[in-house]
């Protein structure tokens, strides 16, 4: 598989705490297809939801210390957090393309040069199509998934606003069924796999989140799908958390790659390790 | 509109950094909206609200908590005028007040299980509160 290439990797704190799997399996993952996700010291959480007021700049700093530090070595910034992604993504954005911002988040952080945008922001599913390639993923899967009707469920944060994210076509994408194709697996396509999970309002309107994860299971169960994938930790949430009819599997994307890679263990440890260091969890990752 | 209104119209504007005249009532972003349901004002009302300065209504609404911030609207309206970006100056203006916020840290223990991830904590209160 050639030399190992290091990307920064930002884990966000979800990935920390509730959604262990997400990160260890995406580490161990990358690893065995010859990407080193190597974790910045000292990141700090990203807010979760894009700051949209056009004079915020706080609330931006997290992501702009995590780019810079990125730059200054030289890597790509990775993340696996749809969240994170979105975030880090659009505040890199304000840094190239917003003056003020750009201005006033660097009197702010002091850094030797100033930060302008020049660090690349890669989701998961980008570095294993774009860097690494899927026809590569796919030489390197030795229990290919066959037979298994995956649903992508992408949500809202991967995707817009389009002209800022870049991602995939917001109305149409394809890229998680491309993945889902390199494992061995069919994927099925649904309408409803954009749309929004019912995101934090779970926490005041929780009605709310279960009539639309209803109506997203409903969708996908009739389109044929008999699981979904997710690389959100809220959407696996909400999706998970779901009482009613139609309801599907849903599981991390990183996970089913594990699965697929034969690197998957039958026996997780999340709940083991609630609560340790990072240095702990990075060694987790590495015995997956 | 009084001087005082206007002054928080403005405000909103600034916050908002976007043309709400553009707005031609077509209600795709209305049409797009998961969360439409649960909203008083509806997104495509939410630009004349502001360009007859009828801020009062909008900074009470529902709507501007129950907006997800999912961009649907901001996606798929044809004329540029990001809605959801609107709602969320109009809940801006309403979090900066003094006691301003919608949530507070205390209601947060009735509102988790064993599973909530961080990202729902951290995304909902800085949703809500300064």
């Amino acid at each position: 598989m050639g030399e190992i290439t290091q990307y920064s990797y930002f884990p966000g704190c979800t990935l920390k705490t509730k959604a262990k799997d997400l990160d260890r399996y995406a580490r161990s993952c990358a690893e065995k297809l010859g990407a080193e996700l190597v974790e910045p010291e000292n990141w700090q959480c990203c807010g979760g939801v894009y700051p949209m007021g056009s004079d915020e700049i706080g609330n931006k700093l997290s992501s702009v210390r995590a780019l810079n530090d990125a730059r200054e070595h030289g890597r790509e910034l990775v993340t696996v957090c749809s969240a994170c992604y979105h975030v880090i993504k659009r505040v890199n954005d304000d840094m190239a393309n917003v003056p003020d911002i750009q201005k006033r988040a660097n009197n702010y952080a002091e850094f030797d040069e100033p930060y302008t945008g020049e660090t690349k922001v890669l989701h998961y599913l980008e570095l294993l199509r774009d860097r690494i390639g899927f026809d590569k993923v796919k030489e390197a899967v030795t229990k290919p998934l066959a037979g298994k009707k995956i649903g992508a469920f992408y949500g809202c944060l991967l995707l817009r606003p389009s002209n800022i994210l870049q991602f995939d076509d917001p109305e149409n994408p394809s890229i998680m069924e491309d993945f889902i194709s390199a494992l061995g697996a069919t994927p099925v396509r649904y309408q409803m796999r954009n749309e929004c999970c019912g995101g934090y309002r779970r926490m005041e309107n929780p009605e709310l989140a279960q009539k639309l994860v209803g109506k997203i299971f409903t969708d996908a169960r009739n389109a044929g799908c008999e699981e979904l994938i997710t690389a959100c930790p809220l959407c696996w949430y909400n999706l998970n958390s779901y009482e009613g009819p139609d309801k599907l599997p849903v599981r991390y994307m990183t996970e089913v790659l594990a699965e697929a890679l034969g690197i998957l263990d039958e026996k997780p440890e999340a709940a083991e390790l609630d609560g340790v260091s990072c240095g702990c969890m990075q060694d987790a990752g590495k015995e997956a | 509109m009084t001087p005082d209104e206007m002054k928080v119209r403005d405000y909103i504007l600034k916050i908002y950094d976007g043309d709400v005249t553009k707005c031609m009532h077509c209600g795709k972003c209305s049409a797009s909206c998961p969360a439409y349901g649960e909203m008083d004002i509806k997104p495509h009302q939410f630009p004349s609200y502001v360009a007859h300065g009828e801020i009062a209504a909008l900074m009470d609404s529902k709507t501007i908590w129950e907006c997800l911030g999912c961009s649907a609207c901001v996606e798929r309206c044809p004329r540029g005028v990001k809605p959801g970006k609107l709602i969320d100056g109009v809940r801006q203006a309403v979090i900066r007040q003094r006691g301003g916020s919608h949530l507070y840290p205390e209601q947060i223990p009735a509102m988790v299980d064993p599973e909530t991830p961080q990202q729902l904590l951290v995304s909902v209160l800085r949703r809500e509160r300064k």
